[in-house]
This record gives structure tokens, C-alpha cells and sequence, in this order.
């Protein structure tokens, strides 16, 4: 079987690869992040929004399994707050918003006395519970498909967090001969036009603490911004470690010239 | 090395161990005193860039297998757990990753350079041959480490590549199971390629401390190819190499950090992101794109053995240049048709690479149609693959040993003082 399965990949790339490739897929519109561009950062009330979205809309069927609670309070997390930092000798642990988040949620475990299976409210430290126990269980629930896990969405796709935006506001009625079956939905920025996830969002679906019209623009684009956080929690600490490294470099240079002018001022080259 | 040493030593202790293990000679002769030629350019800095390449390959190779898990179930996670989890993992991740890209940028203006002037010519015919072994022993070494975070590219890049290998007649079956390990890319794959992706960087130093010894016996080449003739032509390596390769070594890290920092994931492929999964294969596999030219190759030969031929052939080419080039003289600034067809050759290479990257079907013009020729329209990345294919090996084959007999070098200078001297400067 798997030996099939590698001649086909085999030949799906001398054959196939085109074929496939060439139906038309419509480019992700253009979104303008705080997070983009050398000097971009998170926004973090927009995180903030984007994670409600993600906790009342999309977990009822993705998962998120690389993300644990504690994430949202560390540093450029969209809880983190300076009072429960390293510079106070505290963690994100010891966040009040993460401890209250983690507490609302049920995780499974054992029960260390008798071993018996049980739930008890999530602490810190747990990863965000999954809605289906596994994938078989997440296939049956939604028609054959299983719904991708998201930790990482954000860098796992072409056009990252526009083309989640995109996507999540790009369903309508299928373009000419394309033919729907129950439970497909035609998104003209997904790869063949049809997908197996209903249109999530719609207007006021989400309340937005902040007071932020809730509109499906706006639930799409925050929730794409918290899925780029999800896949790069530490964008933040790279970049802001990348200028430091670059002032280096560039003094570190100069002092070299100069020494490389010094050393060569007699040679003639 | 290079046998006329002239170190002295100078302390009771360096004499005694001098005259036990003469290491300290050794270094001495190698990086202090080594003559070299006066007027070499920026281009003669990327040996040492090289050698700093390697170093944080294994560096931080070392630091990711501490927390790196060879498993099928777990390497993806244990890659990103790396990335969140361990203090400054994602750091030491993307100067890895990004880390390989600029090895092979290096490597390959290196390689370009040596080309260009001539440095593979007699008498340093060993010393190119053992820089080839460094570039295979790289490539495999790339190829197996992109296989280890175990995404969607890694497992069916290397079915693809792997299943490659099977298409030599006879032989071809047993080599492809035994480097999977059964009869499908799986878990003992990816723990042999772990195993290997470990030692080979390894093997590359030990090649690389040859290459350097080659390179102290013959001494190095310049941009005139004309040999040092005496003591006025070159200079010692400390302070005038070592000053002017550092400096060089801190522009190319410029370059290095502004992707770690600021593009990490720009040279990889989004697909990498997605846990591997043998099931479903992505719509378009491409290699990393350091081996993108090679890929092009391959598929620019219809059938499956002669392009896996045709692609070895390419690679063994560069091993046979020191006699496949006829010219006397080594430099192409001497050379005004090698210089041209090397341009050409140059962008040939460039243009493969962006082939490789390609559907062969796309077109190359967009909305242009034109004829059908054989299997695919004239205006495609096939066919543009084909063209250059065939340059690519007239270079090797035909340009290379016919210029030398027939072209008409321009004068050269008697010692590499005198055009420096006469006013004339570099290219
Ligand atoms: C009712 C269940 C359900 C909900 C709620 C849901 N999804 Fe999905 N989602 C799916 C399914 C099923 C798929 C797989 C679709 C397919 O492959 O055709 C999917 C696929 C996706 C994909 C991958 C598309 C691709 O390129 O492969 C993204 C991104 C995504 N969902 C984001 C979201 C976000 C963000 C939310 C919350 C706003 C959300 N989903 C809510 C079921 C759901
Ligand atoms: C010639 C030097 C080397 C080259 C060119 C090289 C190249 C690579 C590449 C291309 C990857 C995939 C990166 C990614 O996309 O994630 C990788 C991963 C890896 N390499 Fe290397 N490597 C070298 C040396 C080493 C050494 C010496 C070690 C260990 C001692 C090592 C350990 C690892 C590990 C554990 C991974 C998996 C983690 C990851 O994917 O980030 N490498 N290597």
C-alpha cells in the first residue's frame, strides 16, 4: 500500500502535478497587519479579539494543539501583562486572565489516587483542550473532513494570515459549473473552489470586549492576526533582537574596514 | 605544510613540544605565515566564510539534536517545540535552517569563482576534486537534514528524490531499500537520515582539512592565474588575509542575520509547516532551492533513467573541468570568448534554477501559445529547461575543451606584480 502510495506521489509529480495545480485559485486581498514589516508588532487588543473568535467559533472543531494557556500571557501574547513578567519574578502562570482562562475548561487526566479516568479544570501549564478526542472522531463530525489544526496555520499556507482572512470572508455562490454536494461550500480562494467548512463568522456572531463593530471583516482579520501570534509567538523578541545583532554587525564592519585600510596602507593591490 | 617552514620557537615549552607533535608549527605555517598572492579580491574571501559556515552548522546542529526527537510521531513536534518551548531554540532553528541556504550561497560563488579564473587547472586538480567531494558530501547532507522536521516537503521530497535512485537499472531496488530502511519512506528513514545528517558535516570537515593541506602545497591562485615567482608577489596570511577576511566574514553574516531576524521562513516552503502526511501529497513538490538547477535537469529529460543520468552527469562535469579545459592560460581576464561563454553559462545556471522551480507545462511568456514540439508548447519551462540543459553540458563538453585550442588569449603579464604595477586593475 504505502509503496503504491510513494509511486503515485512519483508519478503525480512527472504527471499529475500540473494538472492539478493549474485550477484557478483567486490571490488572498492584501490586508495591511500591525505585525508586518521590520519594525511590525503585534496589536495586542487585536489578539485579544482574535482569540475570542478562536475560543467561541473556531474550537467547537479545531484543534490547537501547540498552544498552551500559560502562551497567552508571555511577552507579546495578547495577555501578557509587565506585572507578571520575569522582571517581577513571576510567569505567565502566575497571570490572574491565564489562570481564569485555563480554569474554564476541562481537561482530561487521571486521577493520581485510583488511576481512574476524570476531567478537572485546566491550569496554566495545559495545551488548549482538542474538541474531538481524535481524527476519526473530527472526520465523522464534519462530513469526511477533518479540520485542520491551526497552531501553526498561519505559516503552514502560501499568503499566511491574508489568505486565512480571505478565505474566512470568501464564500458565495459556486462560479459557473461548479456543482455543490451537501455539505460543501464554494470559496473562491481555496484550491478548487470547494470546501468542507461552512462559512464560520457572521455579523455580531462574536462580542468584542473593546467595543469593536463586529463585523465579518473584522472577525476574519483579527483571528488571522491571532493565528500568525499562534505560529510565531516570538516575531516580537526575533525582531527585536535582529536590530541589536544588526547594529553589531554593521559597527563590527566598520571596525574591520578600518583595520583591513590600516593593515594594507603600504601594499599596493 | 607546504614544507619550507619558518617557524622559530620561542619558548623552552614550544621547543620541547616541537620536537614531539609539531602542531603549533603546524597553525603557524598554516594561518600566520602562509604566503599569499597580493592582489587577491573579494572573492577570494568566501573559502573563509565557508569554513565559519561550517562552524555554526554544527554548533547549532549539536544544540538542535539535544532536543530533536528522530521519531515519525514526534520529530515535527519536537521541531516545534524547539521553536516555542526551549530558550532561544527558535534562534538557534532559523540559523540552522537559513544557515544551510547560505552555506550553499557561499559554496556556490566559490565554486563560480574557481571557474571563473581558472583555479582548477593544474596543479590544482586535487585540491577542485576534494572542494567537489565537499559540495556532495553538502548536498547530501542538506538533503537528508530537510528531511528531519518530518513536515509535508520533508517526507515527499524525499520520496521523490529516494525513489530517484531506483530507477538505475539492477542495482537501483536495493539501493533505494537500503536507504529506506523497507520498502517505503518511514520511521527507519528518517533515523538512518538522522544518523547521517550527523556525521557527514563531520566528514565535510575532515575533507575540508585536505582541501586546505591541497591548497598549502600548491598555494593559492589569483584573478591573473599567473603563479607567485617571488617574495614581492604575496604576502603572509596574518595580518593581511585574516584582517581582510574578517571583514568579508561580518558583511556575509549582515546578510545571514537579516534573514534569521527579519525573512526566517522566506527561503523555505510553506508546505513544511504541515506534519507529514503519506497520504495526501502536495500539489507541487519542489527541493530546497540550492538543488533546484539539478531538479530542472531531471525532468528536462523525458525519460525517468536518462534524466536521473542526466542529472548525476551534470554534477560529474564539474568533477572532470581540469581536463576538459584545454587553455594554457587560467584566468578568463585573459580570456575574452571564455569570459562571454561563462556569462552565459552563469545564466544559464540562474535560469535553471528558476525552471526547476516551475511546472514544466507553465509558460514561460505568459499567454503566448505557440507550437507543439514532442510532448510539451515550445513556449514552456520544459522546453526552456532544454535549452539550457544543452548549454549547460556544451559548456562542459564542447566550449571548454575547443576555446582552449582555438581562441586567442590576450597577453598576460609575466608576474602578478607587473599588470598591478602597470596601472591596470581588477574586473
Ligand atoms: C463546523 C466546523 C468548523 C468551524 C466552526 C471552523 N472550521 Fe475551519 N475547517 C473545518 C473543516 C471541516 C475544514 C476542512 C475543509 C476542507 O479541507 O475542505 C476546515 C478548514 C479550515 C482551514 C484550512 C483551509 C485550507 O487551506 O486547507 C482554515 C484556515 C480554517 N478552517 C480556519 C477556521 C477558522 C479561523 C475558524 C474560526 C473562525 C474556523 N475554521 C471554524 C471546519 C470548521
Ligand atoms: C554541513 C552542515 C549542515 C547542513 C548543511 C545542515 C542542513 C540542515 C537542514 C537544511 C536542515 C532542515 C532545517 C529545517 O528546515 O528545519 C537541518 C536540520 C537539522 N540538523 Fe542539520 N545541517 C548541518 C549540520 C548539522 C549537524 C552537525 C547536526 C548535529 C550534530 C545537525 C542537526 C540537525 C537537526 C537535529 C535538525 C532537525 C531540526 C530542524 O529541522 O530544525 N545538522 N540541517
Amino acid at each position: 500500500m504505502l509503496r503504491k502510495v510513494t509511486l503515485l506521489a512519483a508519478a503525480l509529480l512527472l504527471v499529475g502535478g500540473p494538472a492539478l495545480a493549474n485550477t484557478k485559485v483567486r490571490e488572498p486581498e492584501p490586508v495591511a497587519f500591525s505585525f508586518e514589516g521590520p519594525f511590525g508588532r503585534y496589536d495586542q487588543t487585536q489578539l485579544q479579539r482574535g482569540f475570542k473568535v478562536y475560543r467561541e467559533v473556531c474550537s467547537a472543531c479545531h484543534s490547537m494543539n501547540l498552544v498552551a494557556f500559560r502562551n497567552l500571557g508571555d511577552p507579546g501574547g495578547p495577555f501578557f501583562n509587565p506585572e507578571y513578567s520575569a522582571a517581577k519574578g513571576l510567569t505567565s502562570n502566575d497571570n490572574p486572565v491565564v489562570k481564569a482562562l485555563a480554569a474554564d475548561t476541562q481537561i482530561a487526566d487521571l486521577d493520581s489516587e485510583t488511576g481512574d479516568a476524570v476531567q478537572r479544570p485546566g491550569i496554566p501549564a495545559d495545551r488548549f483542550p482538542a474538541p474531538f478526542p481524535n481524527v476519526i472522531a473530527a472526520k465523522a463530525s464534519n462530513g469526511g473532513l477533518a479540520p485542520p489544526d491551526l497552531s501553526l496555520m498561519a505559516k503552514a499556507r502560501e499568503g499566511g494570515p491574508e489568505y486565512i482572512a480571505s478565505l474566512l470572508q470568501g464564500y458565495g455562490p459556486p462560479a459557473h459549473g461548479v456543482t455543490l454536494s451537501p455539505g460543501q461550500h464554494y470559496n473562491a480562494y481555496f484550491v478548487g473552489g470547494v470546501i468542507g467548512m461552512a462559512p464560520p463568522l457572521a455579523a455580531d456572531k462574536v462580542s468584542f470586549d473593546d467595543g469593536t463593530k463586529s463585523t465579518v471583516r473584522q472577525q476574519a482579520e483579527d483571528v488571522a492576526a491571532f493565528l500568525m501570534w499562534t505560529a510565531d509567538p516570538h516575531m516580537e523578541a526575533r525582531k527585536q533582537m535582529g536590530f541589536s545583532v544588526l547594529i553589531f554587525l554593521v559597527l563590527f564592519s566598520g571596525l574591520l574596514y578600518a583595520s583591513y585600510r590600516r593593515v594594507w596602507r603600504n601594499e599596493s593591490h | 605544510m607546504s614544507g619550507h617552514s619558518t617557524y622559530v620557537p620561542k619558548t623552552g615549552f614550544e621547543r620541547w613540544l616541537d620536537s614531539r607533535l609539531p602542531i603549533i608549527r603546524l597553525a603557524n605555517d598554516t594561518i600566520i605565515t602562509f604566503p599569499t598572492p597580493k592582489n587577491l579580491n573579494y572573492w577570494w574571501t568566501f573559502g573563509g566564510i565557508l569554513s565559519m559556515m561550517l562552524g555554526l552548522q554544527i554548533v547549532t546542529g549539536i544544540i538542535l539534536a539535544m532536543h530533536y526527537v528522530p521519531h515519525v510521531d514526534y520529530a515535527f513536534n519536537s521541531v516545534e517545540r524547539i521553536m516555542r518551548d526551549v530558550n532561544y531554540g527558535w534562534l538557534i532553528r532559523y540559523m540552522h535552517a537559513n544557515g544551510a541556504s547560505m552555506f550553499f550561497v557561499a559554496v556556490y560563488i566559490h565554486i563560480f569563482r574557481n571557474l571563473y579564473y581558472g583555479s582548477y587547472k593544474a596543479p590544482r586538480e586535487v585540491l577542485w576534486i576534494l572542494g567537489c567531494v565537499i559540495y556532495l558530501l553538502m548536498m547530501a547532507t542538506a538533503f537528508m537534514g530537510y528531511v528531519l522536521p518530518w513536515g509535508q516537503m520533508s517526507f515527499h521530497g524525499a520520496v521523490v528524490i529516494t525513489n530517484l535512485l531506483g530507477a538505475f537499472p539492477i542495482v537501483g531496488d536495493a539501493i533505494t531499500t537500503l536507504l529506506w530502511g523497507g520498502f517505503a519512506v518511514d520511521e527507519p528513514t528518517l533515523k538512518r537520515f538522522f544518523s547521517l545528517h550527523y556525521l557527514l558535516p563531520f566528514m565535510i570537515a575532515g575533507v575540508v582539512v585536505l582541501h586546505v593541506w591541497a591548497l598549502h602545497v600548491v598555494g593559492q591562485n589569483n584573478p591573473t592565474g599567473i603563479e607567485p615567482k617571488s617574495k614581492a608577489d604575496t604576502l603572509p596570511f596574518t595580518p593581511f588575509a585574516t584582517v581582510k577576511d574578517g571583514f568579508a566574514m561580518s558583511l556575509f553574516l549582515i546578510l545571514f542575520a537579516t534573514f534569521v531576524f527579519f525573512m526566517p521562513d522566506a527561503l523555505g516552503h510553506a508546505d513544511n509547516y504541515i506534519p507529514a502526511n503519506p497520504l495526501v501529497t502536495p500539489s507541487h513538490i519542489v527541493p530546497e532551492w540550492y538543488f533546484l538547477p539539478f531538479y530542472a535537469i531531471l525532468r528536462a529529460v523525458p525519460d525517468k533513467l536518462m534524466g536521473v543520468i542526466a542529472m548525476f552527469g551534470a554534477i560529474i562535469c564539474i568533477f572532470a573541468l581540469p581536463w576538459l579545459d584545454t587553455s594554457k592560460v587560467k584566468s578568463m581576464r585573459y580570456r575574452p570568448q571564455a569570459k562571454l561563454y561563462f556569462f552565459i553559462f552563469l545564466v544559464v545556471c540562474v535560469i535553471l534554477g528558476f525552471c526547476g522551480a516551475k511546472l514544466p507545462d507553465d509558460q514561460v511568456i505568459p499567454g503566448l501559445t505557440t507550437f507543439k514540439l514532442v510532448d510539451s508548447d515550445l513556449n514552456s519551462f520544459v522546453w526552456l529547461s532544454r535549452i539550457s540543459t544543452l548549454y549547460y553540458f556544451a559548456y562542459f563538453l564542447v566550449v571548454m575543451p575547443l576555446l582552449g585550442l582555438f581562441e586567442k588569449p590576450l597577453p598576460t603579464p609575466e608576474t602578478i606584480s607587473s599588470p598591478v604595477l602597470g596601472g591596470e586593475h581588477k574586473d
